[in-house]
């Protein structure tokens, strides 16, 4: 029985939060002000990146900055970690590998 | 002497309790915290904006995470800090850090307080690098932080305080839950209930009520449990096997897993800071030497809070003020002397209460030890736990940095923060000797992941 056919988190509270604007992938999505990227990633999908080593996609582990499971690409060359980067109006995340 | 400068380490219980004393006392006092608010963990503040109270994010905690709060904010002015931002090197004196706004710098320090508290202890199974499986801290950062669940039907896998503790969270937050499996056994949780008694029962009170009143959500705890494979359908999380108490096979669908078996202590910064560790055999890791008072044994480190030992928020609190006190005191400073013996008092007793959680909730390393060899067990980058054992049988290695450097595992960017325990337990298992004849792998800067930029 499929569970959910939509993102990897549920938002449970703190809904009345201003909504922005940004792109995965090119394919604009509107979280709320003071998502991480992480959480940004994970309401619209099921994972952050695919593993540099070939082992599949991958969606963070420890979400406190110790696992280094999340970083992930925008497409002006940065990289930053998605468990401790907030999301911003007009940013524009990669997934892909 | 010269009015020293003081670099703090790290913004949650311990730090924040040693930034008051040394701001208090006149102390030039910077706090660098890679979080966006102080806090810490434990009493982790979500981003602004956000407007669950106190009681909602903090539960039985709610009076000490405000107060903690509180004593913070009024520093406002009085110190330095630098929230947001990362030390990633330590080097003679000088501190070097990076944030994303502000950039590098370096910071030159007279003392060092280093609380950068802990991360959950995994053990690797099978799918654990699946989307939608996170650690149980990390499940609740995702609520406390963002408002969020991991998934729609979550599944609590591990062993811990933490363990019950979040399953609640996410009960009352009104999150699907899968179940909650418990890994320790039995026996041992039963043998530290005297302990946890004796060390006041209210750890103890608590735990008996989230497990009552998950019970009567009708969620499902099963004890004893050992979680066997994460399994995927069309790619996506959906089911964990695992083995109940009495051996059987069985499995509950699930589309987010949170798992965690205590604790492990940050330590990255002390060792570069120079400190002696030593192995703490209950506790199954290693920790650096302190004091009474959190002095390293390095000149003018002080170590507080869960990096220098697993104890909780309020001995994480505590340490920070016998920090504090004691850079004071060895700069010349007068300090409190009784008040100085009822923190040391109070540290004594949270030791004894950490002891009895190291009784209760062992570390089960032997599920580490007989991981399968096809199991990933460095996540950074998906080196199975053959390879590792392949260092010590096919290359000849017999301690920790060699096969280290023989199979990669602990060298990613992690840094073995997540694999370290589960590769010691391989390690001793492997070469038939004991963890702390393992070893230690050393740390290197930076401590975590920083931009490399041309200039």
């Amino acid at each position: 029985m499929p569970i959910s056919q939509t993102g990897q988190f549920v938002r449970l509270a703190e809904q009345d939060r201003q909504p922005i604007t940004l792109t995965i992938d090119g394919a604009p999505v509107t979280v709320l002000q003071g998502d991480t990227l992480l959480t940004a990633l994970l309401i619209h999908g099921r994972s952050l990146r695919v593993s540099e080593f070939g082992d599949g996609p991958r969606a963070g582990f420890c979400l406190m900055g110790a696992c280094q499971d999340c970083w992930v690409s925008l497409d002006d060359g940065r990289r930053l970690r998605a468990c401790t980067s907030f999301a911003v109006d007009g940013m524009a995340l990669e997934t892909g590998p | 002497m010269s009015a020293p400068r003081v670099l703090v380490v790290g913004a949650g219980p311990a730090g924040v309790r040693a930034a008051e004393l040394l701001a208090e006392s006149g102390t030039e006092t910077i706090v660098v915290d890679e979080g966006l608010r102080a806090g810490g963990q434990i009493y982790r503040r979500p981003p602004a904006g956000f407007t669950r109270p106190y009681g909602a994010l903090y539960g039985f905690e709610a009076a000490k995470a405000r107060a903690l709060h509180d004593a913070f904010d009024r520093l406002e002015g009085g110190i330095d800090y630098r929230p947001e931002t990362l030390i990633w090197n330590l080097s003679r004196g000088i501190a070097h850090s990076y944030g994303e706004a502000t950039g590098y710098n370096e910071i030159p320090y007279d003392a060092l307080i280093i609380a950068t508290g802990a991360h959950d202890r995994t053990i690797p199974f099978p799918g654990w690098t699946l989307p939608g499986v996170f650690t149980l801290g990390g499940a609740q950062v995702a609520l406390k932080y963002q408002g969020c669940a991991v998934g729609r039907r979550v599944l609590f896998c591990g062993t811990g305080p933490l363990l019950y503790l979040i399953a609640y969270q996410y009960a009352l937050a009104g999150a699907g839950i899968a179940g909650v499996l418990d890994c320790a056994p039995l026996g041992a949780k039963l043998r530290s209930l005297s302990g946890l008694a004796a060390a006041g029962g209210v750890m103890l009170a608590k735990g008996l009520f989230y497990t009552a009143a998950l019970r009567a959500r009708g969620i499902a705890v099963v004890q004893g449990a050992l979680p066997l494979e994460a399994r995927a359908e069309d790619g996506r999380l959906a089911a964990l096997r695992y083995r109940d108490g009495q051996g059987a096979a069985r499995e509950i669908a699930c589309d987010g897993i949170a798992t965690g078996y205590g604790l492990a202590p940050d330590t990255k910064l002390a060792d570069l800071a120079g400190c002696a560790f030593y192995y703490h055999p209950a506790a199954r890791h290693w920790l650096p030497v302190s004091d009474d008072d959190g002095r390293a044994t390095a000149a003018g480190v002080y170590l507080a809070g869960d990096g220098a030992g697993i104890a909780g928020a309020d001995a994480a609190e505590t340490r920070g003020a016998l920090a504090a006190y004691a850079v004071i005191a060895d700069r010349g400073g007068s300090v409190p002397m009784a008040r100085i013996a009822a923190l040391r008092r109070r540290l004594a007793r949270a030791r004894r209460f950490a002891a009895a959680l190291d009784r209760g909730f062992p570390f089960p390393h032997e599920f580490a030890a007989a991981m399968a060899d096809e199991t990933i067990l460095c996540r950074c980058e998906a080196i199975s736990a053959g390879v590792l054992r392949a260092a010590v049988t096919d290359l000849g290695a017999t301690e920790m940095n060699r096969a280290k450097a023989f199979s990669r595992v602990g060298m990613g960017r992690c840094q073995g923060r997540v694999c370290a325990a589960a590769a010691t337990e391989v390690l001793a298992a492997a070469l038939q000797i004991d963890p702390e004849a393992v070893g230690r792998g050393r740390g290197q800067a930076p401590v975590k992941p920083i931009p490399m930029v041309a200039k």
